[in-house]
């Protein structure tokens, strides 16, 4: 029966309110591996201060005797180890957030699970901790995965760590092998710059030192794990902090309302302060601060507001706002520390969407610096990223965003990587610095452009993209259509494997990397031929949608016109022009096209050319019609832009 | 109000505000469910902050299992006129007409067909791409992993194992066509934090968490509520007057009641405090075998 107690006369709700809204707050998290015991040790910490209720240890009871892997008594684990999967496996798979308070402070734990596959999990609880306990089993002592936890806390800016020396009672409660465990540590941590590094020896299975002293730990005489989670100092965020504003929602209820709504990340902000739009250099000051509470005449850290400003000025989410004397760095490059978190590898040069703060843009990696070794902090050269693997890495973006070191600022100093295919958050970045020539060097406008280019010849510079299988007719028809346009006057280039293999690609091989290396190059090179005005033809099998992608997304969406020469595997395979197909057959050649490397199929090119029955001669018109009638070309050369 | 600026649950509010906001922009159609439960009251609340002066861009959506309590109807439309705002009622028509209850087909088969498909029935209906749910990780174990925006597949499934990283306040709301998002703005948030916060800001909430003498049976060692006479009442139960009040609130004959005097806001937070039964008790869904919450979940239950 739900019976709850009459409320004792004594109890004062708003003295308790008031002593509940004066408490500190503390996000930390618990890595270790499977076996250190981190699961039971916060199922201690949910225990021991009473926060689980009587219903919640009835079924504990039940599951204990079901799953429970400790003869006879509850096992606190199973208070933590939610899904069902995991449960039966005995391990924890996945960041779980738990929430439990003491009289000093409320904590919100993120349990995150320790063997090596799931690193990409420790740094998703790491980057909202202001803690890290790492746990290690007294028997064993420092792991090599340690050393990695240690080394990911620090990277994403933990300030303050405890190796907790868990399951002493399995070395009974040996003072010897404790200190022996703090001198290793301290001699590695010391290379960490942490603000705080606590060592304490405990058993969460029996108690010892969680949350109460333990007389069989009576020679030590540092805090319990609680004690120090409860006391140890944490500077304010950034408090120093110069004042930044992320841009989330342009607020315009009426014509007389124009307000910007966002979070404040970092420092504060006053009415009457000049602030300035980062990335187009415009300013303004701060006319209100607006909120359903009543405006403020001032904004600090971590408050959602909405902000008007005294001058219309052109912002949009995305935007950053800034004091004008203390601004970001605004660039399209610059270089970071990647985790990559995703299956398929991480290949330079391949687009990928970048999301820093409140702005989403494409990005890409221009070149892996060395990848870190995480178990002994070496560095090593790399062409590719794997899941799990961190680097430092420079990236270029299609645009310039405002961002600052993550040093100095976590919430402006990240972001992620998100696929654009499969749109999985393939990574997360830590941002070091601005490159400097994209930092400090302008881009000239220039009055001699490519529309003039173009309007010199009478057409509108673009790329005919042609993909598909070897084989499939594309360079066939891709000549076929540059004689045509030569024939109504028109300026082309054509870039095949001819031209760029053998010359500008010639250091290429056919390894996946390579293939994105390859579209990188013809895709920029063709960019400049367009921008010189140029009708260009390129005639490349790429197989990958994402490279195609990237070629697509150097354009404006008009300059890029894809044509997907349609011609089934059967048919090249029997034409077979060069004879590739049969030595690939033959395994002579490895990563062929269609026999053990795959042609992803564009999905909506703007023309699918089905080779079947059809000459040539047929097809390169059906494509000089279509640019004709989209107004590639002029019907003759009076075409204007 | 008397909340300091930088207290815990002013960090709470600016978060959850940041999501609100975060889904609002990023998506093309979003959609807030809306249960009429004190979680709801206060994500209502939140959003009605996250975009003043105006008003939510999105509108309300209440699955009506036609077992709600009768106070509840009238809150939602009470709720709804006060703020001007949109509200979308969705009822699985098939499941009326096979007069699907709670008592015939089970509390498990009820929930699947009246709550759990009408929501999915809806959303794909209305072609929804983010929808805002009032779940908080501290819930249930299997929501304790739960992310901030949980990805479910074209047909609504919930994968534990195929969710993104989230690091940050960085949230990817990427989707493919048909795809969608589930919001939790209340990750974060505790039972206590939910109720302080009703407290301290003065959020209306419905009668019924709010002791009276209401008609109950006793019926498994649970205390329902007669709310209209579709109750079937076993041989045996007596329906008596007693004090109670509930402490969530769902479909009324899956929905138990504890005994209570508490009639006032603080009488309730001041009862919370020493409270030694968890929230979900009163949910007779979640009893039906361990784990349950995390099937529903793969099934598209919140």
């Amino acid at each position: 029966m739900n019976k709850i107690a009459p409320v004792a006369e004594a109890f004062d709700l708003s003295t308790y309110i008031n002593s509940q809204e004066s408490k500190s707050f503390l996000r930390f998290l618990t890595c270790g591996s499977v076996d250190d015991g981190k699961s039971t040790l916060i199922g201690r910490l949910l225990y021991d201060t009473k926060l689980i209720f009587e219903d919640q240890l009835a079924a504990l009871e039940k599951d204990s005797r079901k799953h429970g892997t400790v003869a006879d008594e509850i096992d606190l684990a199973l208070l933590v180890d939610g899904l069902e999967a995991e449960r039966e496996q005995g391990i924890t798979i996945d960041v779980a957030y738990r929430f439990f308070s003491t009289e000093k402070r409320k904590f919100i734990v993120a349990d995150t699970p320790g063997h090596e596959q799931y690193t990409r999990n420790m740094a998703t609880g790491a980057s909202t901790a202001d803690l890290a306990i790492l746990l290690v089993d007294a028997r064993n002592g420092l792991l090599t995965q340690t050393r990695r936890h240690a080394f990911i806390a620090s990277l994403l800016g933990v300030r303050h760590v405890v190796l907790a020396v868990n399951k002493i009672d399995l070395v009974d409660y040996d003072q010897k092998r404790f200190d022996e465990i703090k001198a290793d540590f301290e001699s590695f941590s010391s290379g960490f710059d942490f603000d705080s590094s606590e060592v304490i020896p405990l058993s969460a299975r029996f108690g010892d030192n969680v949350t109460t002293n333990s007389e069989k730990l009576s020679w030590f005489t540092g805090p319990t794990l609680l004690e120090h989670l409860e006391n140890v100092e944490l500077g304010e965020e950034h408090s120093e902090a110069a004042f930044r504003f992320p841009v989330q929602w342009v607020n315009r209820p009426n014509l007389d309302f124009r307000g910007y709504s966002g979070t404040v990340r970092g420092g504060s902000v006053n009415v009457g302060d000049e602030v300035v739009v980062a990335q187009s250099g415009k300013t303004s000051r701060v006319e209100k601060i607006v909120t359903m509470d009543g405006d403020q005449l001032r904004a600090d850290d971590g408050q959602s507001v909405t902000l008007t400003l005294a001058d219309e000025i052109d912002i949009s989410r995305g935007d950053v706002l800034a004091p004008a004397h203390s601004r970001p760095d605004v660039s399209d490059q610059f270089a970071a520390h990647l985790i990559w978190m995703s299956e398929n590898a991480m290949l330079p040069g391949r687009p990928y969407l970048l999301k820093c703060g409140t702005k989403t843009i494409g990005a890409s990696v221009t070149e892996i610096k060395h990848k870190v070794d995480v178990n002994t902090f070496d560095h090593h050269a790399a062409k590719q990223l794997a899941l799990n693997e961190i680097a430092f890495c420079n990236l270029a973006l299609s645009e310039a965003i405002a961002f600052d070191p993550y040093e100095a600022n976590r919430d402006t100093g990240s972001f992620i990587l998100i696929d654009r295919m499969t749109n999985e958050t393939v990574a997360a970045g830590l941002i070091w610095f601005g490159l400097r020539r994209a930092t400090n060097v302008h881009r000239q406008a220039l009055d001699v452009n490519k529309k003039a280019r173009g309007g010199l010849k009478g057409q509108k510079p673009a790329v005919l993209w042609f993909t598909g299988l070897s084989g499939s007719g594309k360079s066939t028809i891709a000549n076929a259509v540059e004689q045509k346009l030569l024939s109504l006057g028109r300026h082309t280039y054509l870039l095949d494997g001819d031209n760029v293999r053998h010359g500008l690609n010639k250091d290429l091989g056919f390894t996946d990397a390579d293939r994105v290396e390859n579209i990188r190059r013809v895709a920029e090179t063709s960019r400049l031929f367009v921008d010189a005005g140029l009708i260009t033809l390129v005639s490349f099998i790429s197989p990958f949608k994402a490279e195609r992608q990237l070629a697509r997304d150097l354009l404006n969406t008009d300059e890029f016109f894809e044509i997907f020469v349609d011609t089934t595997l059967e048919e090249c395979e029997t034409r077979d022009p060069k004879g590739l197909y049969a030595k690939a057959r033959k395994g002579e050649i490895s990563n062929f096209t269609g026999i053990d490397s795959a042609y992803e199929a564009p999905e909506a090119p703007e023309l699918h050319l089905k080779t079947a029955g059809r000459t040539v001669e047929a097809l390169a018109d059906e494509i000089v019609d279509r640019l004709l009638k989209d107004g590639y070309i002029g019907s003759d050369n009076t075409w204007v832009i | 109000m008397g909340i300091d600026s930088q207290s815990h649950l002013r960090r709470l509010e600016n978060e959850s505000i940041h999501i609100i906001r975060e889904v609002a922009a990023e998506f093309d159609n979003p959609v807030m469910l809306y249960s009429i439960g004190k979680d709801s009251a206060v994500m209502l609340h939140l959003a009605l902050k996250a975009f003043y002066p105006s008003k939510p861009p999105f509108p309300l959506l209440h699955v009506d299992t036609t077992w709600k309590f009768q106070e509840m109807i009238t809150f939602r439309d009470y709720t709804v006129d006060k703020y001007g705002l949109d509200l979308i009622v969705h009822t699985n028509e098939e499941g009326v007409k096979n007069n699907i209850n709670p008592f015939d087909h089970g509390s498990s088969n009820y929930t699947h067909i009246m709550k759990t498909e009408a929501l999915k029935e809806a959303l794909t209906q209305y072609k929804f791409d983010a929808a805002f749910g009032g779940a908080r990780r501290d819930e249930e174990k299997s929501r304790a992993k739960e992310r901030v925006f949980s990805f479910r597949s074209a047909s609504h499934g919930w994968d534990p194992k195929n969710q993104r990283p989230e690091l940050w306040s960085l949230y990817n709301g990427r989707i493919a066509k048909g795809e969608s998002i589930r919001a939790f703005p209340l990750s974060n948030w505790t039972e206590l934090d939910i109720w302080q916060y009703i407290l301290a800001e003065g959020i209306e909430i419905v009668p019924l968490y709010f002791s009276a003498k209401r008609p109950v049976v006793e019926r498994d060692g649970t205390l329902l509520m007669l709310d209209d006479d579709r109750f079937r009442l076993e041989p045996g139960e007596k329906v008596e007057q007693r004090d109670v009040r509930f402490r969530t609130l769902g479909c009324y004959p899956l929905t138990g009641a504890v005994e209570s005097t508490a009639d006032t806001l603080e009488d309730i937070v001041s009862e919370m405090l020493i409270a030694r039964t968890s929230e979900r008790s009163g949910r007779l869904i979640d009893h039906d075998s361990s784990g349950s919450m995390e099937k529903k979940k793969r099934e598209g239950y919140f």
